[in-house]
């Protein structure tokens, strides 16, 4: 297969171990869209998406194009190499059963089918019992396509209107990774009525990472974590 | 905001001196009161909580910042579990404000922040691991070690999405005080970073006050 493309459904989730090499471009096909998503390494589980890292080590709140996406053992799982959307967060976590049901109603499948009102965190944890991971692996999300934004006191307030239909970002895998991503509102959404926003899905092969790439090169934290890259995969082909 | 405590540091129950790069692990019951304290100013103290009856549930800093709608812990801050249940409120405070966005120093990230030759110097998580496995009775392994807080160390976030660590705002014998209102374990490392200034350069002791009521 040399390209996949799909949409996932608001309110869903889904999961794959994606290869090393390869990239996945998400677009937010109506505006307004949420992904909530976390990294695992398929060969020891132990090692994840660490957010903390991420910020602190490019010296940012919000992540877009150039940033990369570190694990807790200073490695690179994607880099965003093309970013229509400007700022996603990585901060707010997920929702709970208990957000919707305060602001829009209880989870109902008789009613709803699969259009029910799924909550981020329980969607996130049904993908990871697939892997045998618990809640005791949960570590913080991104959340694509939002904005959180925080003013001189450090108040948080999600941004309107961040992502609009069309929006889209591009992750270059730069080692094998699971996966992990659901499609249910922003925990700090405010919308008069739960949030049904699909994503399309475009899997394909990425371009070799050339010497002077905009993600290594945007940082000098990005070229040494490409190094620890390099240093986990020594002795196999690029 | 700045809240002094009325409980006096003599009248407390049990005391622990944590040590320059040391870590400690302890349980503390429902309904007490502890105070972590910057003997010597200047120092980031990182630390975690479990619920003691099932460390499964542990403090979480997005589920924490995101209810309470603000990136900094101070006086008034409840801090959270996974689970978004409270574990602990945070009663008094004479710092201002503490991070949970930083996360801990290890090894391995300070390759990627510093340099790659700096992978051999003594980090918070190489705390976290030497507890984990000095300490089987709490059952804790890696997959516990999750995002933590850092009292005392200063880290703004602008309104323009940037992100640094800067000088501390701690001074000698500032205290943040808590209540923890279910059993818990606490796990700090007292901070061993050299290359930043979330411990002045200079790290020092930090202690652990509990009062039983």
């Amino acid at each position: 297969m040399k390209r996949y493309q799909t949409i996932i459904p608001a309110a869903s989730h889904w999961s794959l171990r994606v290869r090393r090499g390869t990239q996945i471009t998400l677009t937010d096909l109506e505006g307004g869209a949420n992904v909530g998503m976390v990294f695992y390494n398929p060969e020891n589980l132990l090692e994840r998406y660490n957010a903390p890292d991420t910020l602190k080590g490019q010296h940012t709140f919000k992540l877009t194009k150039g940033h990369c996406l570190y694990s807790d053992m200073g490695r690179i799982f994607a880099s965003i190499i093309e970013d229509t959307v400007g700022w996603h967060e990585t901060v707010n976590g997920n929702t709970h059963a208990s957000h919707i049901e305060a602001k829009w109603g209880r989870r109902d499948y008789q009613t709803d089918r699969n259009s029910w009102m799924q909550n981020g965190h329980d969607a996130m944890l049904v993908e990871m019992a697939k892997y045998g991971l618990t809640k005791a692996d949960i570590t913080a999300n991104l959340n694509l396509f939002s904005r959180v934004g925080t003013d001189t006191s450090g108040n948080m307030s999600l941004i309107e209107g961040n992502s609009t239909a069309g929006a889209s970002i591009t992750l270059r895998f730069e080692m094998d990774t699971l996966v992990i991503l659901h499609t249910c509102p922003h925990p700090l959404s405010n919308a008069k009525s739960y949030p049904q926003k699909p994503i399309s899905m475009v899997l394909e092969k990425a371009a070799p990472v050339a010497e002077d790439d905009f993600c290594k090169s945007l940082r000098p934290e990005n070229e040494r974590g490409f190094t620890n890259n390099a240093l986990y995969y020594f002795g196999q082909e690029a | 905001m700045i809240k002094e405590s009325t409980l006096n540091a003599t009248a407390a129950n049990q005391s622990f001196k944590i040590d320059s790069g040391d870590y400690l692990i302890t349980k503390i019951e429902a309904d007490k009161t502890f105070r972590i304290v910057d003997l010597e100013g200047n120092q980031a103290a990182d630390t975690l909580f479990y619920n003691a009856n099932d460390p499964s549930e542990r403090y979480s800093a997005t589920d924490t910042i995101r209810e309470q709608g603000n990136v900094y812990l101070s006086t008034g801050s409840q801090l959270r579990s996974n689970e978004n249940n409270v574990m602990i409120d945070l009663v008094a405070d004479t710092c201002g404000r503490h991070d949970t966005l930083g996360g801990a120093c290890a090894t391995e990230s300070n390759t990627v922040r510093y340099d790659l030759e700096k992978r051999c110097m003594h980090a918070c998580r190489d705390s976290w691991m030497l507890a984990i496995v000095e300490n089987p009775e709490y059952a804790l392994s890696k997959r516990d070690i999750s995002h933590n807080i850092n009292f005392f160390m200063n880290v703004p976030v602008t309104e323009a999405g940037g992100l640094t660590f800067e000088d501390g705002i701690s001074a000698p014998g500032k205290y943040v005080e808590m209540i923890a209102k279910i059993d818990i374990i606490i796990l700090i490392s007292n901070c061993p970073q050299l290359n930043n200034p979330c411990n002045g350069y200079n790290p020092t002791p930090i202690e652990l006050l509990v009062w039983n009521s």
